[in-house]
């Protein structure tokens, strides 16, 4: 069912500061449909491991879609459909032989929206933990800690872990979120616009603490914000109507684009 | 702290075991309630059809089983829903035409829709006491088939309220606000724009209330449903029978045939309500299909 | 054309009003004969004396045995429905394709429209013969049987409210349990139906309120003997199957025994309308919480 289609022409070996390095996430060719609607076309390109990659793009290019792709939260949807291949640690994700809960457990994610369980804080980031078999009351509450603190939320709740999540400010709910994520200890966190329901101190909170936990995670995130990816990220795929028009460092990719439609993009002349 | 792969493999592997059983169990639950429907008609069919033949269907009731009958019982329950529907009907759709075009958002309407609301949950009973002083004894129209049918009125008026609000609410507003424009009153744009369309639905929610009231027995109870009636209704207020009470004296006596004798009443009882949920689906389905909006 | 308005306005004005006198005719019936009822028998006699039995040369009127009676057989009604009303709910709303909703849902909606006296036969004459082969000491008539029953009669409620509670929730908080590698399992156990918790609270408590309402099943299955017991292998008798005595018998009216048929309905009313309000408050509140 999943052919990867060869490389239109040889892709330069991923660089992380003129050093090569093996990609954690590839992706090779990848085009989706809902039902007859195309909504990516041949994307390729690869993520780079414990670095910041920003998907950039006008409303309705296929950022979210692509990144949904990743951990497969598209089988959901009955009517998606894609050819070509995205591999994660070098095997197919889609492969018959894999299962799809494992891979959400190693790529997590982060939603536009935040959407804590209407449960306590410390029960929201137990989930995860309690799910991998987690039981004892100890182990529990070190990793409810140690991922809230990851997440900047710790000193903010740390006497209240039995209060409500949905008592949480926007910021606080989604700096929830990301510990929560964290907690089931992925490779990869996913991050759809997760800044685009939240105010601007509590953007500045979670820029700061991606930049923070970059070193043991790859992040991958989804942003309406030209500024937010310039200022947060180390790669940046640019996607216009569901094809890739560049990838590339962020700085370069923003100082000198390589093609007139990402100039065009970057200074605003369509949104 | 990453979970090793072979040891990610091994819990996925427990968790789609245990999904596989929960999905059982739950399948489990549906299935026992289908299983359960089945059997038990099965049990009353394989009791009661035998028993049924033109002599049970035309003869009164009798000390003797083999000579007993449900003519009565089948008359009354007739006359009964035909005089509660003549009730209920227009008092019913009255009552919804004006929560849904006339009423304002003031404690009135309020007040109204809080009682409809707790009226539906009012066990049946209780309307059979109520009836039971206010159009037995107040009212003085004893033991009598409008005694009861104003009283099944009363219990199915909410349903019938509920159902046909639902059907003026499925019409478009447009309609009306057209209707409006061009001068015409309230009560001009209900009768002729919104009471045609909303009709075949009100009917579907009748019918279904109406269903409801056929295998109704315990207010009958208490209004005094006879259960020994040798003789059709001779008129509004004449003693009479029906044929949920007729199926519960059967059930209550000890001897084994009238047990049959009951299995045959419950056939002809089921028989009924099927047609009439038919009919209402049919209705349902037909007019859904001509009014896409 | 002004007049006619008017009336036809005041007509439909007074077809809305119906609904409150009806309530204002029950409560004031019940009230009513209740009043008097009490001029005889204290109130505190009416709770606390652990006997009923107005019939009889030796007359007590503690409503407890009537009392325990409904919750017995409710108690047991509930015990059938809710595992198996919550489990339909989660298959219906989680693992059924559209066909098997389409087959499904039906035979629900026949579930809950058939009478309530051919339940009562079956309870009577095809569950406990059923049942006295496996629970030795069970008697003719008897709370299990018509409880058990009740319970299958108020199962489609309890599934169809509890499913409509599950599809409230936001598909975002699934997507969420989704998105951290939880099964369709988990996803339904740990996420959606705490998040439904309170929507299929008021579910079941609607149950409750009909179960204790139900007349016919207990008439005819559990016995019309009033006794102070939890014992669900013996006849007991609840308050709406007394009621049902009294009327069949020949009571003469105005009598104190004939009023007891007030004085039990005023209990009944009162416990339904209380039970049917906490349902109603509390199901607003869980759909407002995801509108």
């Amino acid at each position: 069912m999943v052919t990867i289609a060869p490389a239109a022409a040889p892709r330069p070996k991923l660089q992380v500061q003129a050093a090569p390095v093996e990609p954690v996430i590839r992706v090779e060719a990848l085009s989706a449909w809902y039902g007859s609607h195309q909504v990516l076309e041949s994307v390729s390109f690869d993520i780079a491991p414990n670095h910041i990659t920003a998907i950039i793009g006008p409303s309705g290019c296929g950022k979210s879609t692509l990144i949904r792709c990743f951990n497969r939260m598209n089988d959901f949807v009955p009517a998606f459909r894609h050819t070509g291949g995205i591999s994660f640690r070098g095997g197919d994700i889609h492969d018959k032989s894999v299962d799809p809960m494992e891979i959400r457990l190693r790529i997590g994610m982060v939603f536009q929206k935040p959407n804590p369980f209407p449960k306590s804080i410390y029960e929201n980031v137990a989930y995860g933990p309690r799910l991998l078999g987690v039981r004892r009351r100890g182990e529990l509450d070190a990793i409810v800690e140690d991922n809230l603190r990851k997440a900047f939320l710790w000193d903010e709740v740390k006497g209240e872990m039995n209060k409500s999540a949905l008592e949480l400010s926007g910021g606080q709910q989604q700096r929830l979120c990301i510990a929560r994520a964290l907690a089931v200890e992925p490779e990869v966190l996913l991050l759809d616009e997760p800044c685009s329901a939240i105010d601007p101190i509590g953007t500045a909170k979670i820029e700061e603490l991606l930049r923070e936990i970059k070193a043991r995670y790859t992040i991958v995130m989804v942003t309406h914000n030209m500024q937010q990816a310039a200022r947060v990220s180390d790669f940046t795929a640019f996607l216009y109507e569901g094809v890739l028009i560049e990838f590339g460092e962020t700085a370069k990719l923003f100082e000198k684009p390589e093609h007139k439609r990402t100039e065009d993009y970057i200074t605003g002349r369509f949104g | 702290m990453r979970i090793p792969d072979a040891a990610l493999g091994r819990l996925i592997a427990s968790q789609h075991r245990r999904e596989r059983w929960f999905r059982v169990l739950a399948a489990s639950a549906v299935v026992f309630a289908l299983l359960v429907l089945v059997v038990f008609l099965a049990d009353v069919f394989a009791d009661g059809v035998p028993r049924l033949n033109w002599q049970f269907l035309t003869s009164f009731p009798s000390r003797k089983p083999e000579q007993a009958g449900i003519l009565a019982a089948l008359a009354g329950s007739v006359y009964l829903v035909i005089l509660t529907a003549a009730l209920a009907v227009p008092l019913g759709i009255g009552a919804a035409v004006y929560l849904e075009e006339y009423a304002r958002d003031n404690f009135f309407t309020r007040l109204i829709e809080v009682n409809i609301a707790n009226l539906a949950g009012v066990p049946s009973i209780i309307y059979g006491i109520l009836g039971l002083e206010l159009f037995v004894r107040f009212m003085v129209l004893e033991r009598s088939l409008i005694a009861g049918a104003l009283t099944m009125a009363l219990l199915i008026l909410p349903i019938v309220i509920l159902a046909s609000r639902e059907a003026l609410r499925a019409v478009p507003k447009s309609l009306r606000e057209a209707s409006y424009a061009l001068g015409a009153t309230r009560w001009q744009t209900t009768r002729h724009h919104v009471l045609p369309l909303a009709l075949p639905g009100m009917l579907t929610g009748i019918i279904l209330a109406l269903s409801r009231a056929i295998g109704e027995t315990a207010p009958l109870i208490m209004l005094g449903a006879l259960t020994y009636v040798a003789f059709l209704p001779t008129g509004l207020k004449s003693p009479f029978t029906a044929l949920p009470i007729q199926i519960f004296n059967w059930v209550s006596r000890p001897q084994a045939e009238f047990a049959i004798n009951a299995a045959a009443g419950i056939v002809v009882l089921l028989i009924i309500l099927l047609s009439m949920n038919a009919i209402a689906i049919w209705l349902r389905n037909k007019y859904q299909r001509k009014y896409q909006w | 054309m002004k007049l006619g308005e008017r009336a036809v306005q005041g007509f439909l004005a007074f077809c809305g009003a119906l609904s409150i006198f009806t309530t204002i005719g029950i409560v004031a019936v019940l009230l009513f004969e209740s009043l008097q009822f009490f001029r005889h028998v204290p109130v505190w006699q009416f709770l606390t004396d652990r006997e009923w039995s107005p019939l009889f040369l030796e007359k007590h009127f503690g409503i407890a045995p009537l009392l325990l009676g409904t919750l017995l057989t409710t108690l047991i009604a509930v015990v059938v429905a809710l595992p198996l009303g919550l489990l339909s709910a989660i298959f219906l709303a989680e693992y059924a394709s559209p066909r098997v909703r389409g087959v499904v849902k039906p035979v629900m909606e026949i579930l809950a429209g058939v009478p309530t006296v051919v339940y009562g036969y079956f309870a009577l004459l095809f569950v406990t013969p059923v049942l006295q082969k496996i629970v030795p000491g069970l008697q003719g008539f008897n709370a299990l049987s018509p409880g058990i029953v009740m319970g299958i009669m108020i199962l489609p409620m309890v599934a169809s409210l509890s499913e409509d509670a599950i599809y409230a929730v936001p598909q975002s908080l699934r997507d969420a349990a989704y998105a951290l590698g939880s099964s369709k399992f988990q996803v339904a156990l740990k996420v959606m139906i705490p998040a439904a918790f309170s929507g299929i609270t008021a579910s079941v408590i609607l149950a409750v309120s009909r179960a204790i309402g139900e007349t016919m099943i207990v008439a005819i299955a559990a016995g019309q003997q009033p006794v102070l017991t939890a014992n669900p292998l013996v006849p007991v008798e609840t308050m709406t199957a007394y009621i049902v005595q009294v009327s069949l018998g020949d009571t003469p009216y105005g009598t104190l025994e004939y009023q007891t048929i007030f004085v039990v309905g005023l209990s009944l009313f009162a416990l339904t309308f209380i039970l049917n309000l906490v349902s109603h408050r509390l199901k607003r509140k869980f759909y407002e919480r995801y509108a």
